[in-house]
């Protein structure tokens, strides 16, 4: 590696008395993990297991006249074939529609929806079985873009859908979801004291998450009517909890274990597969597995919005920001639910303006229903804004930073959507990132370099966790938080802090919806935050109850003792004193085993700030852009295991990195998805990156014991338009579209 | 339904032999037929390297070849990888290093960069980056990954 | 009295006020005094005696976990904001 004179990873750390916490151990699942030993989702075996396949609309906008499923029904080794017909009755429109993403009931809305599935004795079977199934289409117009869709003259996706304004029904029939709005002071007054706007439109195209484990689960529908799933998800709840919507069930009947899962970034919080395979089980009375290939992945589950975004900011001469405009229209895929709503609520949150309207609006489109993708919403609104005060700082021969410095938001200021920040920090990731050797390098010759800074506001919900003390001090923690990027670990530090003992000694399980209290997806950057706060506020009550046993055991008043380190001891008489393990030998005896547990649902969520500079060079013969070299600041409150933060940070990156220069679904004119593989769906290779170095700044969060802010989505935010900025540096070329591939890169002239 | 194949092979150093039908590839034999499931599923067209095990001392996908090739070929998993329960350097340093997160595309990488160390013991950083082009990680951004396989570069010299 | 912001897409309701003072102790209450001050205000929030669920309330610039029972004091900020999760 090129050595550096400085250091690639840096923690700027506060408060650093913890034992535990701000360490690097191994992660508990980490040998499993690296011999192939660990079980994902397509890895599970059960006796009698049957194969599952989906049958897919080849067009993206069409009625469904008739399904004949008899053939394929009648092949040597199916065993069962399901339909929509198959889900019990919907009340619903809200719950019809999730059954239709499902298994397509009267429309096909994307092409790659599921139309009906098989079971089958192996794949290959049950893959034949597929082009038996005779389907009638009546193929109508596909709107392709929130253009195409927004237009008096559009062709009508939904019969029944109006547009909704913040609870509102308006009564228009029409392809716009809803219409969110965000006012604060006056803009038109605002734009009238600006020496200098910048007004532009940006387009971003429909990126996916790209995780490399496609979507699996197998269900088994017991003669006694219990449903169990065994899936690769963000949330085992969510699972349960739609299961037993859709398909009638008490969710006392339906368990679901998760398996190992190999990424997810928002993609794997819906449901897709199971409720077929469950289908499916119920039929045929055995296990059975479904696994989506790599171009159902891609055709079939849930993508990130592609997005037209206008933006008009106004400044004085001095730097001072007077009024910001944004327009979002946003792609919901075919049904409603873009994260507009959090796009219109991050865009300018990182500056205290006077003046600010953003209107958001949800559009549904014949493409496959979008989900979640780190950060929803924010990095579609960052490609606009953050170029935008880019060109800014340009017009008033600022420096980028320090205009951005000059307007940031604090703890007090107030949000462009309305609440007022707490502690924040921003200012202390921006000031982190102008001291940085990379700004203040010179930059290489023949390259262009830029800055960005994002925002999101990361979420609490519910988790539960329960821990159990073993005779020999070791303690059992069981959690609900699938484990995708080293989680259970960062979890076990939090107990491991609060009782005093080595991290080695908990063993941290991530288990079934069976096992443990209710606990919310593990995304939204809340998993550290909240299941780790389950895991400190179990850890008290283990630590609690250990303080009251020494002090049954001692014959002596609990509230003259004390726990510290790993030893209990009598504040008063220095002979009192034994270590946890001491008193774990003695548990049986004493009156019998300690557990703790909790179930929480936590305020006091700390938003994260995240912020880039890039330096990229631009072949001006290929359009080709390179990444010389790339840094990414952010405030996480509180690092608990450096390497896994860290981690977070350069993955949110990279995937920034792919989205800005690579990543889009190309359609053709009939809505098909024409490059649904790897090859051609191009995400960056370790051959096209630098190193990421990373600057962790600790603005602690008060809501938090340890004062952890959720890490994993605000580095996705800036690279977008920080790579946007460099180019422009580089070449002179706006790029206002992504991807900013080469063949766009050339077709954009200089300004 | 096709008539199957009596394919013999060895595999991590053991004799191996399964039934397959000529159209089940490498991938879905070890998977399927075998049992060993460490070797992963990812595009099964080549193209994400999750599948990567080593033949006759070639890193090859296994998504793209035939259950019937594997006809008298030395094949090398992630499961042979650690000696017995000693992880292997490299293992070591993927986990010290941070160098996973879902750990999907692990096996994979090791078995990669296993196969650039016995050729190359002291790899430059463009080196490693190149040769592990095939091999996708979406977590991790590969960072911690390089670093990972410089260590165990460090580590297998040092031995 | 808390304050309560109006989203400018209710403001129809509120006869275009911005900030309203209302009464409550907790956001149950506020909401019932908001509607009896402005009709129309319950029928956009809540939904089977629950704030519907597209739909935050945050007080003081925190969102609340505990919906309609989350307390208010005479200083509190109250704002709806549309409901997000993340990915």
């Amino acid at each position: 590696m090129t050595t550096a004179d400085y250091e690639r990873n840096m923690v700027l750390a506060t408060d650093t008395d913890y034992k535990v916490i701000g360490t690097r151990p191994v992660r508990h699942d980490g040998a499993d993990k690296v011999t192939g030993r660990a079980i994902y989702g397509a890895d599970f075996d059960a006796a009698g297991l049957l194969h599952g396949k989906i049958l897919r609309s080849p067009h993206a906008h069409a009625k469904i006249i008739s399904i004949d499923t008899s053939k394929a029904e009648k092949l040597d080794g199916v065993k069962a074939v399901v339909t929509s017909k198959d889900f019990p009755q919907s009340e619903s429109r809200k719950d019809q529609w999730l059954k239709d993403n499902i298994l397509a009931s009267d429309k096909a809305l994307y092409a790659g929806q599921a139309i009906a599935g098989v079971a089958a004795s192996n794949p290959h079977v049950a893959e034949s079985a597929l082009g038996l199934i005779e389907v009638e289409y009546e193929v109508l117009p596909p709107v392709l873009t929130t253009q195409e869709a927004m237009a008096s003259n559009a062709s009508i996706l939904h019969d029944s859908l109006t547009t909704e304004e913040l609870g509102d029904d308006t009564g228009v029939v029409s392809n716009v979801a809803s219409h969110s709005q965000h006012v604060k002071g006056d803009i038109s007054k605002g734009f009238e004291d600006a020496d200098v706007i910048i007004e532009r439109e940006y387009n971003t195209k429909t990126v996916h998450q790209g995780y490399i484990e496609p979507h699996n689960a197998t269900a088994l529908w017991s003669p006694d009517g219990r449903l169990h799933v065994w899936c690769s998800t963000q949330g085992s709840f969510v699972v349960r909890d739609s299961l037993a919507e859709l398909l009638d069930l008490p969710v006392s009947m339906v368990r679901v274990t998760p398996t190992e899962i190999g990424g997810g970034f928002g993609g794997k919080i819906p449901i897709y597969v199971e409720p077929v395979a469950a289908l499916l089980s119920r039929k045929t009375g055995a296990p059975v597995k479904i696994v989506m290939s790599r171009r159902e992945t891609f055709e079939a589950s849930g993508p990130t919005p592609g997005s037209q975004i206008k933006i008009k900011i106004g400044a004085k001469h001095d730097g001072t920001l007077t009024a910001a405009y944004a327009w979002m229209a946003m792609e919901a895929g075919a049904y409603p639910g873009s994260p507009v709503g959090a796009a219109v609520q991050c865009v300018f949150s990182t500056y205290d303006i006077e003046n600010s309207t953003i209107d958001g609006f949800d559009v549904v489109v014949n493409k496959p229903k979008t989900a979640a993708y780190r950060a929803p919403g924010a990095p579609n609104a960052a490609f606009g804004a953050e170029q935008a005060i880019n060109e800014l700082a340009e017009k008033l021969g600022m420096d980028p930073i320090e205009l951005r410095l000059k307007n940031v938001a604090t703890e007090g200021t107030r949000r462009p959507d309305g609440p007022v920040f707490g502690k924040i920090g921003a200012k202390e990731v921006l000031e982190a990132m102008r001291d940085h050797p990379h700004y203040q390098s010179d930059k290489a010759e023949g390259t262009g370099r830029g800055v960005s800074i994002g925002f999101w506001f990361n979420i609490g919900f519910d988790s539960a966790c329960n821990i159990a003390v073993n005779k020999d001090g070791s303690v059992n923690l069981t959690e609900g938080s699938t484990d995708i990027g080293g989680s259970r670990t960062s979890i076990a530090m939090h107990a491991a802090e609060v009782l005093g003992i080595p991290v080695e000694d908990v063993r941290p399980s991530v288990v079934d919806t069976d096992t443990i209290g209710f606990t919310a997806v593990t995304g939204g950057s809340r998993t550290t935050f909240a299941t780790g706060w389950a895991a400190y506020e179990a850890a008290q009550d283990v630590k609690k109850q250990c303080i009251e046993r020494a002090a049954k055991i001692w014959d002596v008043d609990a509230n003259g003792l004390q726990m510290e380190d790993g030893v209990i001891s009598s504040k008063s008489d220095s002979e009192l004193r034994m270590t946890f393990k001491e008193l774990a030998e003695q548990l049986s005896d004493t009156g019998g085993g300690i557990s703790g547990s909790a179930s929480v649902n936590p305020s006091g969520v700390g938003g994260s700030f995240a912020g880039n500079i890039a330096d990229v060079s631009v072949d001006p013969e290929t359009g080709k852009t390179t990444v010389e070299r790339f840094t990414c600041v952010q405030d996480v409150g509180k690092a608990i295991h450096p390497s896994y933060v860290e981690g977070q940070m350069q993955g949110g990156s990279v995937q920034g990195i792919g989205w800005a220069l690579n990543e889009e679904y190309f359609m053709n004119d009939e809505g098909t998805m024409t490059n649904s593989s790897l090859l051609d769906y191009r995400m960056p290779t370790s051959l096209d990156l630098p190193m990421i170095d990373t600057v962790i700044v600790e603005v602690a969060n008060p809501g938090h014991p340890f004062g952890v802010r959720g890490v994993g989505e605000a580095n996705i935010v800036p690279p977008t338009p920080t790579i946007a900025n460099a180019i422009y540096d580089a070449t002179g070329k706006r790029m206002t579209q992504l991807p900013m591939s080469p063949g766009a890169i050339l077709s954009v002239s200089p300004e | 339904m096709p008539a199957k194949t009596y394919v013999q092979t060895t595999i991590n150093g053991e004799h191996v032999d399964f039934l397959c039908e000529p159209r089940q590839s490498l991938l879905e034999c070890l998977r399927d037929e075998i049992g060993l499931t460490g070797t992963k599923e990812g595009c099964n067209d080549g193209n994400c390297g999750a599948c990567t095990v080593n033949i006759d001392g070639r890193i090859v996908t296994s998504c793209l070849v035939l259950g019937v090739e594997a006809e008298g070929a030395d094949i090398e998993t992630i499961e042979g990888v650690a000696d017995g329960s000693n992880l292997h350097p490299l293992q070591l340093a993927f986990l010290e290093n941070a160098a996973l997160q879902c750990g999907i595309c692990t096996p994979g990488f090791i078995i990669s960069s296993k196969a650039l160390l016995e050729q190359n013991p002291n790899p430059s950083e463009h080196e490693i980056r190149f040769w592990l082009a095939n091999n996708l990680c979406r977590c991790t951004g590969y960072d911690k990954i390089v670093r990972a396989v410089q260590d165990a570069a460090k580590r297998l010299q040092e031995a | 009295m808390a304050l309560v912001f109006i989203p400018s897409l209710m403001q129809n309701l509120s006869n275009g006020e911005q900030r309203v003072s209302v009464e409550g102790a907790n956001v149950r209450q506020i909401i019932d005094n908001l509607d009896s001050m402005f009709p129309g205000f319950k029928n956009r929030l809540v939904e089977d005696g629950r704030v519907k669920p597209n739909i935050s309330v945050a007080i003081d610039g925190e969102i609340t976990p505990l919906g309609m029972i989350e307390k208010v004091t005479e200083d509190s900020e109250v704002h709806f904001l549309p409901a997000i999760s993340g990915g």
